[in-house]
């Protein structure tokens, strides 16, 4: 086995001296997955390295002041925010995903319009979402600066990921299945919440788990809803500041890069946290 | 009963599905509600086309900063898009199996890095490093272009390594039956084909370079005037609306608002062109 791929290799570097320009592409390839590569991994490697050792246990005091910096407050910001959002956007995501595969007729006028502006909504910028939540939730709705305004804002711009990631999970589910449901004597309703979405259900979980990626690095669409405050609120409708907007706050006060490295670690690894466990479940969708 | 129950939950699932559609229209309309006024009070050609944005002086052109989106943008294109395409062909094409169950991961998580940490490595990492290259503050059109090149690396990858694995082996089989090498066969016969797929991916890599908020602000150096050179400072429309939108008051914060409606035009103008793309594909 190994003799043949040695002299795979051998014909393939004897092919390359008679089409050099063949050698050349396969290089430019081949350095771009590394270029590729070595940019993600020194990145998480440089704020490790730098980060770790600023890792101090002042940054984890329960209450926030301006000499410890503390993250905590912000770490259960995240948390509050990150919850809310899902109550809001998983149903109407989901939903809306079962509309879409289960119910609407092949080639429905509404159908089509959802996806439209499905696919808008994934790529507006979450600045403009920003702007959006602080004229609708914060000034209109009279909400002001706080988690609510905050996770509402977040719950519309996580929708369109749960939207797509639960109809693809749905479309996997084999039409047997249903067929079966269906012979067994069950109606649509029965079928698509006994059968369809359990079977599913890793598949949504994977882009649930996504979404959370998604709210946990998200700064830009929060900073003018839910505000920047660094305590642990008092209610839903008093602002509070997520880990991400802790960051960009220490950034932007320009005293706190130490704690900033910090900040950065627990960010990086929630998020590789956030990413594995997301392609754990999506791989568990693949095995069946 | 049992037929009431399923009308209803029809009914449910479509009012769901049409949350999507109301909330595009419900964003339509604050925006431009709140937006076009403050246009029509400052001028429109006042607006997109004055070269001087000092709000305490009344000045609110905005063609610096649409001219800072842009030069960012295009500069990210011009760094990303090779980097991006190339790999998605070492990914479809020469990568080793073992190799795709790390780095198709790796590209992955590359997306779900939060924008603030790519900002934060951009100020610590590349803003010293221009430092050092051509002197100067190190912040401006070139070290945007960079780190923003980087963050459309994923988008640019993961749809070109869908299209090009979207076309049919017998393309591949077909031009190396005839002679050509590896090489020839995927960048001759097979990438053509994906031509289209390709596109969208750049496309949406514009997209996610031109709305870039966070990142941006950290190392683009923020002067909202018309740049002289790659070197620099710029200010992009969304880092605009960051930094001012905090303390902004009346036909300032319109006129913020005003950008936000811009940069939403500009979007929607690209998204069009994705699907517009995307759709020639299908066919």
């Amino acid at each position: 086995m190994k003799n043949v791929n040695r002299s795979a290799v051998k014909q393939r570097l004897r092919s390359y001296k008679k089409h050099p320009f063949s050698a050349v592409l396969a290089m430019l390839t081949i350095l771009s997955a590394v270029i590729t590569a070595g940019i993600l991994v020194f990145l998480i490697g440089y704020i490790l390295v730098k980060g770790i050792p600023n890792i101090k246990l002042d940054l984890f005091k329960w209450e926030y002041s301006a000499r410890n910096v503390s993250m905590t407050p912000a770490i259960i910001n995240t948390i509050i925010i990150t919850a809310l959002s899902l109550v809001i956007s998983v149903p109407l995501g989901v939903g809306s995903a079962i509309y879409l595969t289960e119910y609407a007729k092949r080639g429905n006028k509404i159908v089509k319009i959802v996806r439209i502006t499905a696919e808008t909504l994934a790529g507006i910028p979450s600045i403009v979402y920003g702007l959006f939540g602080f004229l609708l939730f914060v000034v209109t709705c009279g909400w002001g600066f706080s988690i609510i305004s905050g996770a509402m804002t977040l719950a519309v711009m996580v929708l369109p990921l749960i939207m797509r990631t639960t109809e693809e999970a749905i479309r996997s589910v084999p039409d047997s299945y249903r067929e079966g449901s269906y012979g067994l004597g069950a109606g649509r309703l029965r079928t698509v919440m006994k059968i369809v979405v359990p079977s599913a259900m890793p598949g949504i979980l994977s882009g649930i788990i996504l979404s959370i990626g998604r709210i946990v690095g998200e700064t830009a669409a929060l900073i003018f809803t839910a505000g920047t405050v660094a305590k642990v609120p008092a209610s839903v409708m008093s602002s509070g500041r997520t880990l991400a907007v802790h960051m960009y706050a220490l950034l932007s006060e320009g005293l706190y890069t130490k704690q900033a490295y910090a900040t950065a670690v627990v960010l990086l690894v929630l998020v590789i946290f956030v990413n594995w466990l997301s392609s754990y479940a999506a791989r568990a969708v693949s095995k069946r | 009963m049992k037929q009431f129950k399923e009308k209803l939950m029809n009914a449910v699932f479509m009012l769901a599905a049409g949350t999507s559609i109301f909330v595009v229209a419900l964003i339509s309309v604050f925006l431009f509600a709140n937006g076009f006024p403050a246009i029509a009070e400052i001028g429109l050609f006042e607006f997109m086309l004055g070269t001087k944005w000092k709000p305490l002086e009344g000045l609110f052109g905005i063609l610096p900063t649409i001219l800072g989106s842009v030069y960012v943008t295009v500069g990210a294109l011009i760094i990303g898009v090779p980097i991006g395409i190339f790999c998605a062909i070492f990914l479809a094409k020469f990568c080793p199996k073992k190799l795709y169950a790390v780095l198709k991961p790796a590209v992955e998580l590359m997306a779900g890095i939060p924008s603030i940490v790519y900002g934060f490595f951009g100020l610590v990492v590349i803003v010293p490093a221009m430092q050092v290259l051509f002197g100067g503050s190190g912040k401006g059109i070139l070290t945007a272009s960079v780190l923003l090149g980087i963050m459309i690396l994923p988008t640019v990858i993961g749809v070109a390594e869908a299209a090009i694995k979207a076309v049919p082996e017998s393309y591949y089989e077909g031009a190396l039956a005839l002679g050509a090498t590896h090489e020839q066969s995927v960048f001759g016969a097979t990438l053509p084909a994906a031509r289209s797929g390709i596109m969208a991916g750049v496309i949406l890599g514009i997209g996610r370079a031109i709305g870039e908020t966070m990142a941006v602000v950290m190392v683009a150096g923020n002067q909202a005037v018309i740049p002289k050179g790659i070197l620099s400072g710029v200010r992009t429309m969304t880092a605009n609306i960051v930094l001012e939108m905090a303390y902004a008051a009346e036909l300032h914060r319109d006129a913020l608002i005003a950008t936000g409606v811009v940069l939403f035009v500009f979007i929607l103008i690209i998204n069009l062109s994705f699907s517009l793309i995307k759709g020639r594909e299908g066919r």
